[in-house]
């Protein structure tokens, strides 16, 4: 398979269609709809650089955290949803707030990474 | 939806009525904003003065059954009754029309100049002197609300902290998506809920975008669609809520005050004395309810209810409640 255009250039290409082209001639709700779009686009290139480094990093805490290897992201959560659901793990279960914090800090980054309680998370 | 053709003459005909033959309806105008009702701008003119008025009506002037807690929209009218006799400021209501007739389900309020954007409200120079109120006018609306007497209203919706993660929770549970962070909140609130308050009158949505807010400070309390009977803390806390503080995150009262000059002022008010401790749990409720709410807004993309970019984007919103909520669980040691 070939990459050229890349989906990053693909995407990129589609946001400045929206952003030059379309969103300036539309009006009301649909230009409104315009600019969500464009941001949905924006988050999906803040998506393909992030989110490999930050789910890899995410493993590799909840794979210490539960002591389980070998399995994907998605069960490891469903498995930490169990430990906390049941009481096994809470708040003062040593790393747990620290993982969270980091994994909602890395999310954030690439959802909204404008968000006020981003910035507080840093402080 | 309504045309402002179908209601523009039923309208007419209530205004000869109230104000006397010759008054005219003018500038009718859907508001946008406020999904589940209508809203409407209008003025009618009447022996030479100009009455600034709102029409909330019923989408089509017939209530849809709906699955909601949300009250109708004669307990709306009714609420600001009440809640204007026990001194909050809360708009006129001047006309309340049965399910039926030939405007609809309806009621007639007036309308309240000043602004409703959170933005504004934190960031333009208009508001500098009502920002320095607010934080005071609240606490007072808030003790006001709470201190009237339920006996008088109309059947409410009861709520209390327990009923409130009941409901979350198995919405959450019933998307089957994993979120350790919610997961942790339900746990911990579960694990650490306070004693049951006697229950009040609870607003349910005090929080800027609610409120309108003049040069002067607060001058109406809005949208009493969410009104339940439940825990006075409730209200307090949904104000503090970081969602609604609109940027502005230093400020934990609505980012544009502080919470023991809320707690001050409401107590002072007549209401009862409350902690931040106590607040510190109503907030994690309220900012893990907020963040369910966000699932349920992108639930309806996904199932294709509704198809739009927003309905989808809105799941992605779900983070800033999870941070919130990692805030608050890092800041519980300082109220403890």
């Amino acid at each position: 398979m070939h990459d050229a255009p890349s989906a990053k250039e693909l995407i990129e290409a589609v946001k400045a269609f929206i952003d030059k082209t379309a969103a300036p001639q539309l009006t009301g709700h649909a230009a409104f709809h315009a600019r969500v779009a464009s941001n949905a686009l924006a988050t999906v290139l803040r998506e393909l650089d992030i989110r490999p480094a930050a789910e890899a990093d995410e493993k590799a805490r909840l794979e210490s955290l539960l002591g389980v290897t070998g399995e994907p992201v998605e069960t490891l959560n469903r498995r930490l949803c169990e430990e906390i659901r049941t009481g096994r793990m809470g708040l003062s279960t040593s790393g747990l707030l620290p993982h969270l914090k980091s994994t909602t800090i890395d999310q954030l980054s690439v959802d909204q990474p404008g968000y006020s309680g981003l910035r507080s998370a840093a402080r | 939806m309504g045309s402002s053709i179908e209601i523009e003459k039923p309208l007419s005909e209530w205004a000869a009525v109230y104000f006397g033959a010759g008054a005219k309806v003018q500038a009718l105008k859907r508001l946008s904003g406020g999904a589940s009702q209508e809203t409407w701008a209008f003025d009618v003119a009447a022996s030479g003065t100009k009455h600034a008025l709102i029409l909330r009506r019923a989408p089509g002037g017939v209530a849809a059954a709906r699955s909601s807690e949300a009250v109708s929209l004669a307990t709306e009218a009714a609420l600001l009754g009440a809640t204007a006799k026990s001194g909050v400021r809360v708009p006129d209501v001047l006309h309340v029309s049965p399910p039926g007739s030939a405007l609809g389900e309806a009621f007639v309020m007036r309308r309240v100049t000043g602004e409703t954007l959170g933005r504004k409200i934190l960031r333009d120079e208009e508001f500098t002197l009502a920002r320095t109120r607010l934080t005071r006018d609240c606490g007072e609306a808030l003790a006001r609300i709470h201190a009237v007497p339920i006996a008088g209203l109309p059947e409410l919706p009861r709520s209390l902290g327990e009923d409130q993660i009941a409901k979350y929770e198995a919405i959450y549970r019933g998307f089957d998506l994993p979120r350790p962070v919610f997961e942790l909140a339900f746990a911990w609130l579960k694990a650490n809920a306070p004693a049951p308050a006697v229950p009040v009158l609870v607003h349910g949505d005090f929080r800027l975008g609610n409120l309108i807010v003049d040069a002067e400070g607060l001058g109406a309390v809005l949208d009493w669609e969410l009104a339940h009977t439940g825990d006075p803390r409730e209200d307090i806390a949904w104000l503090c809520v970081n969602s609604w503080r609109f940027g502005q995150s230093e400020r934990r009262v609505g980012g544009f005050g502080d919470l023991p000059d809320l707690l001050d002022a409401y107590a002072g008010a007549g209401g009862a004395r409350f902690t931040p401790a106590e607040i510190d749990w109503w907030e994690i409720l309220g900012s893990l309810k907020w963040g369910v709410m966000c699932m349920i807004m992108y639930g309806a993309y996904k199932t294709g209810a509704d198809p739009s970019v927003e309905r989808a984007a809105i799941g992605r919103r779900v983070s800033e409640n999870e941070i919130d909520l990692i805030n608050l669980f890092e800041g519980l040691g300082r109220h403890a």
